[in-house]
């Protein structure tokens, strides 16, 4: 596609579109890191003074080489963007991405040299791997169905947008005890994990229509799972950046510095309890409220970036209906990857990246630029990412949707497993990751390998199955309704199931069902693990319904019957 | 070590007095907390401008009640990385309204001089092997920024952008 079209499907897709002042901030930061860089490899910086600053520009190192992950804010793509990601893959890496559940993508083999130039290709799209690591705040999250669920009632993006700007390079809380992750949705089904998030947050309105949110802190995964605890109902809309400020400015102060498995938000949080929320209100008290008032014209100023797409009230459901009907693969796929869209004739399509043998999360070039593609053709040029580790595309036609499908299964990408057990959300593990007790992406090609017949993954119904190669839990592993650790003993891989596990409005930590498994013997565990669901389900019931109906005493009896 | 104020080397008119020391008439005296509090009558009665050298950790209300007399804030950075002193800044300039000079001191990267001062720094003190030049270039890098800080409002933010 030429540069022409190109920018203009950007100006087309609903994301925020950079002006002068956002354009010029970017340019400044890439200079910077160019300059970081020359310095680090000129001796001026030591390792140990460039490595936060190199985090907070996303750049790891890994077990075999760097790693940059780039920020994908909320999510929000737009097709010149993804073809610019493609570009990456293929110029500076090995041709494909990794998408994480961060909503980011991550590329695992580029150069420190090419790092800078990597940044400026980024920044000619308006995109950045700011804050993507490091102690500081990270890439704001959302629902990947915002602007298109029919359930939603406040768009989360205008909210993460400011979220974006106001934590970008912030002054004080750049170096913070330890990482803060802020998530937020706006409809009343939680897609995006909030409850396990530094800060979390519910957009709603209240019943004179105004935008409040309700305020969650203190949640989170890694070796303490905890739900974040509610200091808030109804944060008016305009206070709410001033009761952030309130949060970090208490967590920056007080939080601990020595020993980093405290320093996370969320320990201060459960120790405090009460009164975490009252030294919170207490600042927010004295903040001067003025300053940090967000005002109805920057929100409508940002949310116009955001307005609904030209929808075409023509479009019908008939023609899809009648493909349903006729083709049962498009039936089954159409059942699993796609989600009401609040416009009755378009749908939102989920594009897995869970093929079977594949590695969850990842996509080649190719596959990124015909999904552009097909967002300029059938979706207004946008794209989301999931954390889930799926792309989508939230405003397709429902008579578009066959064509669209069709298009995905030729790509390879049109796997109908949404929600399904090989829907695995998995992290790199010890195939890439420097902290990785075991692996996880082969623990996850195996489970979809095992389970690999639809007719069986549909029987079993949404289960989701969550993998992390080590504590840290990147791979969310607590709260999948069955959960994977990999640890380490005496050098060998181990892994420890949990079960019972939600991110969503029940959220719920996992518990550890017995005795870790080896290497060769977990997926037989799992298979274990769903025969004995099978066997004791009631009609309709989830492989979580049953769970918790029953607790773990069957499981745990399947499980180590022979012990 | 040299005092930098606006990327420019100051003279440091300040002595950091010991724990026991004397403190002859007229001369300007950083004090550590602990003393402040323990001589807090004997050091407000002096004619001569007054510092204090805070420990890491210590809360924006422990100095509180001496701000009124002090010249000098001096905020002790153990590590780059702990960015406890940014809040301490902030909070003293917005909070405590406290006008006098703010001194950066100990293990700080010019990366963060720029924030330090929108934090509400005066001064950083940087060690006698430091670069001037990426000091200063370090305050000339960011032209804008998305948040309202305590410097006069230099940088721009979203927040002015006239919407």
């Amino acid at each position: 596609m030429n540069h022409v079209a190109s920018s203009r499907a950007h100006q087309r897709a609903r994301v925020y579109h950079y002006d002068q002042l956002d354009r010029e901030f970017l340019a400044e930061r890439v200079a910077d890191f160019r300059d970081q860089v020359a310095r680090r490899i000129a001796g001026e910086l030591s390792e140990d003074e460039f490595r936060p600053l190199r985090l907070m520009n996303g750049l790891y190192l890994q077990l075999h080489a760097y790693m940059l992950r780039v920020a994908i804010p909320y999510g929000v793509l737009s097709s010149p963007q993804l073809r610019q990601l493609a570009y990456i893959a293929r110029s500076y890496d090995r041709g494909y991405g990794h998408f994480t559940t961060r909503q980011n993508i991550q590329y695992n083999w580029p150069k420190l040299v090419e790092t800078p130039d990597i940044l400026q290709a980024l920044a000619d799209v308006d995109m950045h791997a700011i804050q993507t690591s490091g102690n500081c705040i990270r890439n704001i999250t959302t629902d990947e169905f915002a602007g298109a669920a029919a359930d939603e009632l406040v768009d989360p993006r205008v909210y993460a947008e400011i979220l974006r700007q106001w934590s970008t390079r912030h002054p004080e809380f750049t170096y913070l005890p330890r990482k803060f992750k802020i998530a937020i949705v706006g409809a009343p089904l939680d897609r995006a994990a909030i409850k396990f998030h530094d800060i979390g947050l519910i957009a709603k309105r209240n019943q004179e229509g105004e935008i409040g949110f309700e305020v969650y802190a203190g949640g989170g995964l890694g070796r303490t799972p905890i739900v974040g605890m509610k200091l808030r109902d109804f944060l008016p809309e305009s206070e709410f950046l001033a009761y952030m400020e309130a949060i970090l400015r208490t967590y920056n102060a007080l939080g601990e510095r020595d020993n980093i498995y405290r320093a996370r938000i969320k320990i201060m949080v459960r120790e405090l309890g009460q009164e975490f929320i009252d030294l919170v209100e207490r600042e927010y008290a004295v903040l001067p409220h003025q300053k940090y008032r967000i005002e109805p014209a920057v929100v409508a100023w940002v949310g116009a970036n955001f307005a609904p797409p030209e929808f075409d009230r023509a479009a019908t459901p008939a023609l899809m209906q009648r493909h349903v009907a006729e083709n049962p693969d498009f039936a089954t796929w159409v059942a699993r990857n796609t989600h009401p869209h609040r416009e009755p004739g378009y749908i939102s399509a989920v594009i897995s990246l869970k093929s079977i043998g594949g590695v969850p999360g990842d996509a080649t070039a190719n596959q990124m630029d015909m999904v552009a593609d097909l967002a300029d053709v059938y979706g207004f040029s946008e794209i989301r990412v999931s954390h889930v580790q799926n792309l989508v595309l939230p405003h397709v036609r429902r008579d578009d949707l066959f064509t669209v499908w069709q298009e995905l299964v030729k790509a390879g990408l049109g796997t109908p497993n949404i929600g399904l057990i090989t829907d695995i959300i998995t992290c790199p593990g010890l195939d890439f990751c420097a902290l990785a007790n075991a692996r996880s992406i082969p623990i996850a090609q195996r489970i979809a390998e095992r389970f690999a017949s639809l007719e069986r993954q549909v029987d079993i119904g949404e289960v989701f199955v969550n993998i992390s190669g080590c504590i840290n839990a990147c791979g969310h592993h607590h709260v999948g309704h069955i959960g994977i650790l990999g640890v380490d003993k005496r050098g060998e891989e181990f892994y420890q199931i949990t079960l019972g596990g939600s991110a969503t409005n029940d959220a719920a930590v996992g518990e550890i069902i017995g005795a870790a498994f080896s290497y060769d013997l977990v997926v037989d565990a799992i298979e274990t693990l769903l025969t004995t669901y099978i066997r004791l389900r009631e009609k309709g019931e989830r492989f979580i319904e049953t769970y918790r109906r029953l607790g773990p005493l069957p499981f745990k009896e399947a499980l180590y019957a022979g012990a | 070590m040299p005092v930098l104020d606006a990327g420019l080397v100051v003279p440091d008119h300040w002595e950091h007095a010991g724990d026991e020391q004397n403190l002859p008439a007229g001369q300007n005296f950083i004090v550590c907390l602990d003393r402040l509090k323990r001589d807090r009558e004997f050091l407000f009665a002096r004619e001569a401008p007054l510092g204090v050298t805070l420990p890491p950790g210590t809360k924006a209300a422990e100095v509180a009640e001496f701000l009124e007399r002090l010249d000098l804030v001096v905020v002790g950075f153990p590590k780059f990385r702990d960015g406890r002193g940014f809040t301490l800044a902030r909070t003293l300039r917005e909070r405590h309204g406290f006008e006098g000079e703010i001194r950066a001191t100990g293990h700080i990267l010019p990366d963060q001089y720029a924030l330090l001062l929108r934090c509400g720094f005066s001064t950083v003190e940087v060690p006698e092997t430091a670069h001037l030049s990426v000091w200063q270039a370090a305050l000339e890098r960011y032209k804008v920024a998305y948040q309202p800080g305590l410097t006069v409002e230099k940088p721009l933010s979203w927040f002015r952008r006239g919407v």
